[in-house]
């Protein structure tokens, strides 16, 4: 990686404006980042260490809402009494991402910022083949090639790239708010609206490939606010080929209110099928009021799939999804 | 234990004597080392895999500070002959503009920091004439026949076999089988990428290097720079891992010439995408059994063709047929052939040949008892070869029969349940293989020393991949000598040493043997100088400072090696048997294993310890190749879509679970080796895939010839 | 605090206050170092090991303030004012093993030795975490540990028994 300068901002408003240097980059876990900066995806002038920003870290309770510090780890998050306690889908996530060493640097601000890991993506420069992300324009070799992990929801010609983080799709799930700070001010976000999908970025006449999320240049996730909800409970599913320490193929948050078997409210989202959390509106609509059976889920949860639109290695993740958003469902109602 | 009717180190479980320096980190790998004035490499590699380089711009890349070279293969030395070893590459690296494969390297750049390295290479300019790629399936195919044809085969082994007539055999047997097995590329990667560090002091040249058959590098230097072998010092006492891929490679070439090139000494430590290229990888291969037998499965015809890929100039034969001695067949029919296609060398990896061969024959062992409507266990049974079936000589040694009886038990295979029955969301299965080796025996030099003061030191060039070898050696010497363990110390990983044969496998056989010999020679020498039974007494008595037996292990008829005992009138190799059990989940794809007994007959343990590691390391192997491993290639560039060890899957220790029983069937081989051993450590790895996917099939009721057995696949068959 | 104060033309290293092993350190360094490299290269502390250089495998894992993480992802000057402890600093000063390394050693929870360093370091954290309730969830959190020689039976019984010992 070539040489960059770096400073540790002992405050919040010192870090805004050493984030307006050109191409200043934040750093916190530095997990992601320094990966990137080795393969060359990355390659800023400027480092600003946030990651002993005073009070971002801390977890606790703020009246209906559990709020959740942009630099809490992994590990903190994921063993965190408060968590299991209203958000344990979320704290699930963050256990079943990365390594036990990996979750103590890693925070779930950073996290959710991680790149897409299809493989042309996460290739050394020089880059041999086309990718609109590393590259604007020069095309997605993954569509014409190895596909098995592309997106399923949501992506277009120019990329199909899916979101490999975990922790981002509980939080989708359990309706958190995103506390962005910048030197304007402070700002909340749904976390579901935080990615863009491909078509949805260039709905909104974005590039489809590299505009990926909406923060604003300059802006920084602060926490999470998640509300409470005591009559739910929710779960995390994660299916990936190795047992442990490894990406999924599709992962699954579920979060159900039950009422003597009756779901009064259900909350549903998938992850590593779309570039951003997909939650599966047409379910969680059509179930409240129904029986929590493998049945109707199925028959609910196969209106969300019709969307869904393959490639020739990607048709299986469409029954995978399936499978785990009724298995996650039924087990956050069992 | 000091008089010799107490012969009892060999055959009990004893701790690695280099145990103290592995845990406290003070075990020095080849990249542990910095001599002064180190100058760092990193290897700048081609990023079209077909093709040719047409102008190389190192003037950006030169310009970054503590960059204090880009070498292009203008500026190496004159190369002498590059020496041709089984399993290595032979084309000379950054010799002519010419591109083979994706990585092949292009320019080297030499730095006083890894860093400024780092941020020099993607600098360098290379523009190439990019020429159409060839992918598996569309390369050309190339019989390969005697080793004396056309003198593209460099190893015994794959060669065609043929007895009876398999076409009309196939045509009048009563139950048929044909099916065809695919497995994917794989890499070894080692957690230990290989490094190579070169010191030039004129003539004379010293090396670190990661490396498993280090005497292959004084020759090799000494033809490629024309020095004296003796002036080729290798380092190499500890090695991260090697599986296979870690012999001779071009990238230590390269250091080697770089240092001689700036007269500093320069450390080349493969990054891991560039391990991806460089050091081999078990090639993709497809592979089609026809089984022919009586309604009782009585086999009466096998036939089994293999097709392998390799490089385009560089060839590699995985000679899976080499699994035609497992069971008695009247007709056998066997033929490999290889497929050029732009990609870099392939290499043998733990287990290589035995290892691809059963994955297609004990599955189809398995389909064919499915079709027959017996027991697979049985069905073995009733082709159990008593003798080899291919040359009709007599095992070395084979207790096969045993191996699967007392794996049986161990599993309680006879009383397992139907399979699909169901624990939560996992339904669950079971399945067996069997498992057969060859035997490839080399010599091996060790020279022994028993001091006045009581102590031994054990003298050999062999390097620790890890097997414990060290160990053995000290168990094999206080038997032989008659003194006790701890005195005994090996100086072993410095070719100042007797020279002695690789670390690929088996090397308790020529290393261990040689101990023994040596330990005999000094016998006989401290026999002359005193009467005195007791050995320590004895050469105090014989008022000498030393005494000192050095020998080599040769072979009969002094041959350099030996292929499955073919000098010696019988036939050796070595058997086994896994049995698995595994829970399938039909809604997610997933499997897992549950259980596993592996059994073998391996000739004598010398260290139960270190063996029971050695073949639960490899089943875990033998697990990651069922279930997970598989290195793609892009289907339009030829580059591996991913070089590291994320996108790629090896085995993590929440796959393997701690209820795998390893079984060694008590055994001595006489002709083996003059220690009755047999080597095993690649061995455990082999027929676990057979296993697994029989046991899915056990499980949910589908088979998949094609590995790994991934959430993907199972989805796909389950649809 | 003004911009111009804040942005300005940085040295090209930096100088860090480091604790190691229990030694105190003050070292000038690149801001793009590794505490991997450092350790490795500049300090001569090779135990730690590189095995991929992306956090995917584990062997360079060393406790930073008690907790384990991988050394290839944590640039030295993130360490201001941090302790790190390596596998060369286990053993006691009188050179006695830690119980760990005692562990593995008994259970032969090592072969080649090259991710031994990072398994050793990070089942010392997994103990102190509380994270050794049964062999299940030892396997879990020694994952991001590979071991290629795979050892892991071994390794999973070597921290039961360990954390036996240690009172967990």
């Amino acid at each position: 990686m070539k040489r960059f300068t770096y400073d540790r901002p002992q405050l919040e408003g010192g870090a805004f404006s050493l984030l307006e240097q050109p191409e200043a980059s934040v750093i916190a876990g530095g997990t992601e980042l320094l990966n990137w900066m080795r393969l060359g995806i990355a390659e800023p002038d400027h480092l600003v260490d946030i990651a002993r920003l005073p009070g971002w870290g801390e977890i606790a309770l703020d009246g209906e809402t559990l709020r959740i510090g942009a630099l809490a780890t992994l590990n903190k998050v994921g063993e965190h009494p408060l968590v299991d306690a209203h958000a344990r889908a979320l704290g699930e996530a963050c256990l079943l991402a990365a390594s036990a060493q990996l979750r103590n640097r890693a925070t779930i601000g950073g996290n959710v910022l991680q790149r897409t890991r299809c493989v042309y993506f996460r290739a050394e420069a020089p880059l041999t083949w086309g990718c609109n992300k590393r590259q604007p324009g020069s095309g997605c070799a993954a569509i014409a090639g190895h596909s098995d992990d592309a997106a399923i929801f949501g992506w277009s010609e120019s990329c199909a790239a899916t979101h490999p983080s975990d922790p981002l799709v509980a939080l989708a799930c359990l309706d958190a708010e995103a506390e962005l700070h910048s030197a304007s001010g402070v700002r909340r976000l749904p976390v579901c609206d935080l990615h863009l999908s491909q078509v949805e970025a260039e709905a909104e006449g974005e590039d489809g490939a590299t505009a990926e999320n909406r923060l604003e240049r300059g802006e920084l996730i602060a926490a999470y606010l998640i509300p409470l909800r005591p009559a739910s409970r929710s779960t995390y599913l994660k299916v990936r080929d190795r047992q442990s320490f490894a990406y999924s193929r599709v992962t699954a948050a579920a979060s159900v209110e039950l009422e003597d078997g009756v779901i009064g409210a259900l909350r549903i989202a998938l992850g590593s099928v779309a570039q951003r959390p997909w939650r599966l509106g047409r379910a969680e609509q059509a179930l409240v009021g129904e029986r929590l059976e493998e049945a109707s889920l199925l028959a609910a949860i196969e209106r969300d799939m019709e969307e869904a639109r393959t490639l020739p290695g990607s048709d299986y993740k469409r029954r995978l999804a399936r499978n785990a958003a009724i298995r996650a469902v039924m087990a956050a109602g069992a | 234990m000091s008089s010799a009717d107490a012969r009892t180190a060999v055959g009990s479980a004893r701790t690695r004597i280099e145990g103290p320096l592995k845990l406290t980190g003070a075990a020095r790998y080849s990249m542990d080392n910095l001599p002064p004035g180190t100058l760092y490499a990193v290897l700048v590699g081609a990023t079209v895999a077909s093709g040719s380089v047409v102008t190389i711009d190192v003037a950006e890349a030169k310009a970054v500070a503590g960059v204090v070279s880009v070498l292009t293969g203008e500026d190496l030395p004159p190369l002498g002959p590059v020496l041709e070893f089984p399993g290595a590459p032979v084309k000379k690296p950054m010799e002519g503009d010419q591109i083979h494969f994706e990585g092949q390297a292009v320019a080297i750049v030499l730095a006083e920091t890894l860093e400024a390295a780092e941020e020099a290479r993607p600098l360098v300019s290379v523009a190439y004439a990019a020429e159409p790629v060839v992918l598996p399936g569309a390369g050309e195919r190339q019989f390969l026949g005697a080793p004396d044809g056309d003198g593209t085969v460099w190893w015994p082994y794959g060669q065609p076999f043929a007895r009876g007539d398999s076409a009309a055999a196939l045509e009048s047997a009563p139950v048929r089988f044909a099916a065809s097995y695919v497995q994917p590329s794989r890499h070894h990667n080692p957690i230990e990428t290989s490094g190579t560090l070169a010191s030039w002091d004129g003539d004379r040249l010293t090396l670190w290097d990661s490396i498993q058959a280090s005497m292959l590098l004084p020759p090799m230097f000494a033809s490629v720079f024309g020095i004296d072998p003796a002036d080729v010092h290798v380092i190499a006492p500890f090695t991260g891992g090697g599986f296979g891929c870690k012999g001779f490679w071009m990238h230590q070439l390269l250091a080697v010439a770089a240092a001689k090139a700036v007269g500093r000494p320069v450390k080349l430590h493969l990054r891991r995408g560039d391990q991806y290229n460089a050091t081999g990888f078990q090639p993709l291969m497809t592979q089609r059994v026809e089984l022919g037998a009586d309604a009782e499965g009585h086999l009466q015809v096998y036939r089994h063709r293999v097709a392998n890929i390799t490089g385009m100039v560089e060839t590699y034969l995985e000679a899976a047929t080499e699994v035609k001695a497992l069971y008695e067949c009247p007709v056998i029919d066997t033929a490999q052939e290889i497929e050029r296609v732009t990609v870099g060398m392939p290499s043998p990896m733990r287990c290589p040949n035995e290892g691809p061969g059963l994955w297609a024959l004990e599955s189809a062992i398995n389909e064919l008892a499915h079709e027959v409507g017996i027991d697979p266990l049985e069905l073995r049974l009733r082709n159990y070869a008593e003798k080899d079936p291919l040359t009709g000589r007599p095992w070395s040694s084979k207790k096969l029969r045993e191996a699967y009886a007392e794996g049986a038990e161990l599993f309680g295979w006879h009383g397992r349940p139907r399979g699909g029955r169901r624990d939560g969301n996992w339904l669950i299965g079971t399945g067996m293989a069997s498992a057969v080796g060859g035997t490839m025996r080399m010599p091996g030099t060790a020279r022994v020393r028993l001091r006045s003061d009581g102590s031994v030191l054990i003298e050999t060039d062999v390097q620790d991949i890890g097997t414990g070898l060290q160990t053995l050696l000290t168990q094999i010497a206080a038997d032989e000598i008659g003194v006790p363990i701890d005195n005994i110390d090996v100086a072993w990983g410095d070719s100042a040493l007797p020279t002695t044969g690789p670390i690929y496998g088996s090397s308790t056989m020529h290393t261990g043997s040689a101990v023994a010999l040596a330990c005999r020679e000094l016998r006989r020498e401290l026999a002359a100088l005193s009467s005195l039974a007791d050995p320590i007494e004895a050469v105090r008595a014989a008022g000498v400072e030393e005494v000192v037996g050095e020998r080599t292990s040769q072979l009969p008829g002094g041959v350099e090696v030996d292929h499955d005992g073919g000098s010696t009138g019988f036939s050796m190799r070595t058997f086994g048997a896994s049995f698995v059990e595994v829970a399938v989940d039909p809604m997610l794809g997933l499997v897992r294993l549950r259980r596993a007994v592996g059994s073998y007959s391996v000739g004598r343990i010398i260290n139960p310890k270190t063996a029971r590691s050695q073949m639960l390391g490899s089943f875990a192997w033998g697990w990651g190749k069922a279930t997970m491993e598989a290195s793609e290639l892009d289907p339009t560039t030829a580059r591996w879509l991913s070089k590291d060890l994320a996108g790629v899957h090896i085995p993590v220790n929440a796959d393997i679970p701690g209820d795998i029983t390893i079984n060694f069937v008590d055994e001595y081989d006489h002709h083996a080796s003059p220690i009755g051993a047999k080597g095993i450590g690649e061995f455990g790895s082999v027929g676990i895939d057979a296993a697994v996917a029989e046991a899915v099939f056990d499980a949910v009721g589908v088979r998949i010839r094609e590995l790994p057995i991934t959430p993907k696949r199972l989805l796909d068959a389950l649809a | 605090m003004s911009r111009d104060t804040q942005i300005r033309e940085q040295p090209k290293t930096h100088e860090v206050r480091i604790r190691v092993n229990g030694e105190e350190r003050v070292t000038e360094v690149e801001a793009r170092t590794s505490l991997l490299d450092w350790l490795r290269e500049a300090i001569g502390l090779t135990g730690t090991k590189k095995g991929c250089n992306e956090g995917a495998c584990g062997s360079c894992t060393v406790l930073v303030d008690g907790r384990r993480m991988n050394a290839c992802m944590i640039l030295v000057v993130q360490c201001e004012g941090s302790a790190v402890t390596t596998v060369e600093g286990l053993a006691g000063p009188d050179g006695e093993l830690h119980p760990v390394q005692r562990a593995f050693s008994a259970c032969d929870a090592y072969q080649c030795g090259y991710c031994t360093p990072g398994q050793l370091i990070s089942a010392v954290a997994c103990i102190e975490e509380g994270h050794t309730g049964s062999e299940e969830e030892v396997r879990e959190w020694m994952s991001g540990n590979l071991c290629r020689c795979s050892a892991y039976p071994q390794i999973t019984a070597a921290v039961m028994m360990a954390a036996e010992e240690l009172g967990r």
